[in-house]
């Protein structure tokens, strides 16, 4: 999952951590600073993240970033949410004919975008994605997308979806009727809360 | 755990299934002194262990065993092996409900009569009417603590449904919180609703009626239950006179075992259901148990459904409360003017952002539909629900190759919606975008059905017994001493939201067993 930095010496660049864990037992590092206009930044540690990959090289993991952008291109969404999804694609592929999969697939992606993907334009890769649609490849990549992409506490505060109310004793008192921009229904239609 | 009442003990009922109809059944006999073996498949968890996170809720209750899929529906496509979002854990499907609970209406249980003959229809009047099961209802009503019924107040609406409200008001439809089995007060030893937006996901607050929570103990305090978890029906044994002697079944360790019963009643949900007497096909029974008039697995049906989704000017948060307390029965009518027999409920729903992406357009990607989820807090939603047609070849068969963990044939549903289904969901999804777009809606989508949460109709209930599988009681003709308990019983299907009627039927069946055992009928 997202680490942020959670050491607080000298790993605290990402650089730090790239190094670190790279050689020692990542095979790939996703890399990258929250937006400071991140709806997430309350509550993250800190705004730089890395993530590694056990199974999937960097430039594997980017070119997987790319794409589920191109499926579900939310424009100021933070890429370390889409990093999750690679995440869940680096998972999958610790299973060899998946990493196969991904790789062959993101092969196709690249030689149909000039050999390199994730410089392609948005058209582009647009192309690209259409080629493939339907492709095993395609199917893996987007359903862990829709799986992942928004099942996770940065898309949460993005989308502003607020998930579960358990913990702070529901929306009873937290806004579940709090709409003001409509009349509120008579009470025989909606009766007062207990 | 020891089991309580022995495998050779002939003088139990054995139960399959602890939902709505197995559940409450299985209470209802032990309060009339009557010992239960209850199988349930899945495992036992309760409000402090469901978790308010929807994917992993998904993984903890539903029902994930192997199943596969064909005919023209759009579930078969997008959710190939997953036709049915039920559950597999103790209290079954009445953990994941949302509460509504309305009563099927008189002329509905005269489908046939009403409707007149539809092409392509397997149309049939349901062997009771509305005046004998009435009683029942009312009873069911207390035990559920129906909301609007007994004087117990309805809910308070959430934001989601005061959009609903003021677009049903505005094209003149009348709408309320309705009839929920959601406390709205303190109740029954259970507290008042949180509106915790999670009715799918089990009620923490266990403000929502669910038999794991209310039935089940009440039939454990009288000392007649035997409780088996992890407990999977895979063959009903008979003897040579065609009666019912017990239950094979794979145990928690994964192991055979066999318990004899003095009756068996079915209640797996209706893909199960059938499956399982399929399944125990004999040299007697040929095509299954207690299939003579072939009906067994067939007249699938899943309620026509769909739903709207509006993106609205201003915020709403639809997430936030109860998923389901706000409903207009308006269009719930017999009204043939509307180009299709049958009707329908329009009911506020919603889903969390981590399910939306995979529900509100199944398969679809691109910048069009991430702009849509980009809108996702100004969001109202509601659901369809009405009567889709029985068609006898909508059905549940056994699979030829594909077997499950214990090496059982899986089930395999066919749909086809009829035109019937077709129109009335193209009238509804109309009616739903006229509702919205009265209060301003900026955007609508209309979302094809989820998987099934309503499976009725495999064994139905039939007057004669070549058009059905099971009488008025729910008595297999076939056999005096099987019962089928759930809403696989449904003649048709009705508009409304089953459980109640489910329940209702199950309180009314456990009159009817005690009755014929006291009778040594069976």
């Amino acid at each position: 999952m997202i680490t942020g930095n959670e050491t607080s010496s000298a790993a605290t660049t990402p650089a730090a951590k790239f190094s670190r864990r790279d050689f020692i037992k990542a095979s790939g590092v996703l890399m990258g600073v929250l937006s400071t206009s991140s709806a997430f930044l309350a509550f993250a540690p800190s705004r730089a993240w890395a993530m590694e990959l056990s199974a999937l090289s960097d430039v594997q993991g980017q070119a997987l970033m790319a794409f589920a952008h191109t499926l579900y291109p939310h424009e100021t969404l933070d890429d370390a949410a889409y990093a999750l999804v690679v995440k869940a694609l680096d998972n999958s592929a610790k299973d060899g004919a998946t990493l196969k999969m991904l790789s062959d697939g993101i092969g196709k992606l690249d030689s149909a975008t000039g050999g390199n993907f994730v410089n392609a334009n948005t058209d582009a890769r647009l192309a690209a994605a259409k080629a493939i649609e339907g492709t095993p490849f395609f199917e893996a990549v987007r359903g862990t997308t829709v799986g992942n992409l928004y099942n996770n506490p940065i898309a949460f505060a993005h989308f502003g979806y607020q998930g579960s109310a358990w913990e702070h004793g529901g929306y009873k008192h937290r806004g579940f009727d709090d709409l003001t921009w409509l009349p509120n229904p008579p009470a025989s239609a909606s009766p007062a809360k207990d | 755990m020891a089991n309580k009442f022995e495998y050779k003990d002939e003088s139990v009922i054995v139960v399959v299934g602890s939902g709505a109809g197995g559940g409450t059944l299985a209470n209802e006999l032990c309060q009339r002194g009557i010992k239960v073996v209850l199988l349930e498949a899945g495992k036992r968890e309760s409000p402090a262990t469901f978790v308010n996170d929807e994917w992993a809720s998904f993984g903890q209750l539903a029902w994930l065993d192997k199943r596969t899929t064909s005919g023209s529906w759009r579930v078969a496509k997008d959710f190939a092996g997953l036709p049915a979002w039920i559950c597999k854990t103790v209290g079954g499907s009445t953990v994941h409900w949302a509460g509504a609970s309305l009563r099927i209406q008189p002329h509905e249980f005269k489908a046939r009569t009403t409707y007149g003959s539809i092409p392509g229809t397997n149309l049939l009047d349901w062997p009771l009417d509305y005046e004998e099961l009435a009683p029942y209802y009312t009873q069911a009503e207390d035990k559920l603590g129906v909301t609007r019924t007994n004087d117990i107040p309805g809910l308070p609406g959430n934001n989601n449904f005061k959009v609903f409200y003021n677009g049903a008001t505005k094209v003149g439809y009348k709408a309320t919180t309705g009839r929920m089995a959601i406390n709205s007060r303190p109740r029954a030893g259970r507290a008042s609703c949180l509106q915790l937006g999670f009715c799918f996901q089990g009620c923490k607050s266990g403000a929502k009626w669910s038999s794991l929570y209310t039935e089940i103990p009440a039939a454990e305090t009288t000392g007649n239950l035997d409780l088996r978890t992890q407990s999977h029906a895979a063959k009903i044994e008979h003897d040579a006179s065609g009666k019912v002697t017990g239950v094979v079944y794979m145990d928690a360790e994964g192991k055979r075992q066999f318990q004899r019963a003095r009756a068996v009643c079915v209640a797996g949900n209706s893909i199960e259901t059938p499956r399982l007497l399929l399944m125990s096909s004999s040299g007697k029974f040929a095509d299954g148990l207690a299939n003579s008039s072939g009906q067994v697995g067939r007249n699938y049906q899943r309620h026509m459904t769909g739903s709207v989704y509006a993106e609205m000017p201003e915020e709403v948060h639809m997430y936030r409360g109860t998923t389901m307390a706000g409903i207009v029965s308006n269009e719930a009518v017999f009204d043939t003017s509307r180009g299709f027999a049958g009707g329908y409920e329009l009911e506020t729903l919603s889903l969390g952002l981590p399910f939306m992406p995979a529900f509100l357009d199944p398969g679809a990607w691109g910048k069009e539909y991430a702009s849509a989820l980009d809108n996702y807090r100004f969001m109202a939603g509601m659901w369809i629900v009405g009567e889709d047609m029985p068609q006898e070849s909508n059905r549940i068969t056994l699979h030829a190759t594909e077997k499950d963990q214990w090496g059982l044939p899986v089930p395999n549903v066919h749909y086809d919606d009829h035109p019937n289904d077709v129109a009335m969901r193209n009238h509804a999804y109309g009616r739903g975008r006229a509702m919205y777009e009265a209060v301003g809606a900026k955007r609508v989508h209309y979302t094809p059905p989820y998987p099934s949460t309503h499976n009725l109709g495999t064994c139905r209930m039939s007057a004669k017994p070549r058009d059905g599988v099971v009488n008025k009681h729910g008595q297999a003709h076939d056999v005096k001493n099987l019962f089928i308990s759930d809403g696989s019983q449904f003649t048709t299907g009705a508009a409304e939201n089953p459980t109640l009627t489910i329940v209702s039927l199950a309180i009314r069946q456990a009159d009817y067993i005690a009755e014929q055992m006291k009778r040594r009928a069976i």
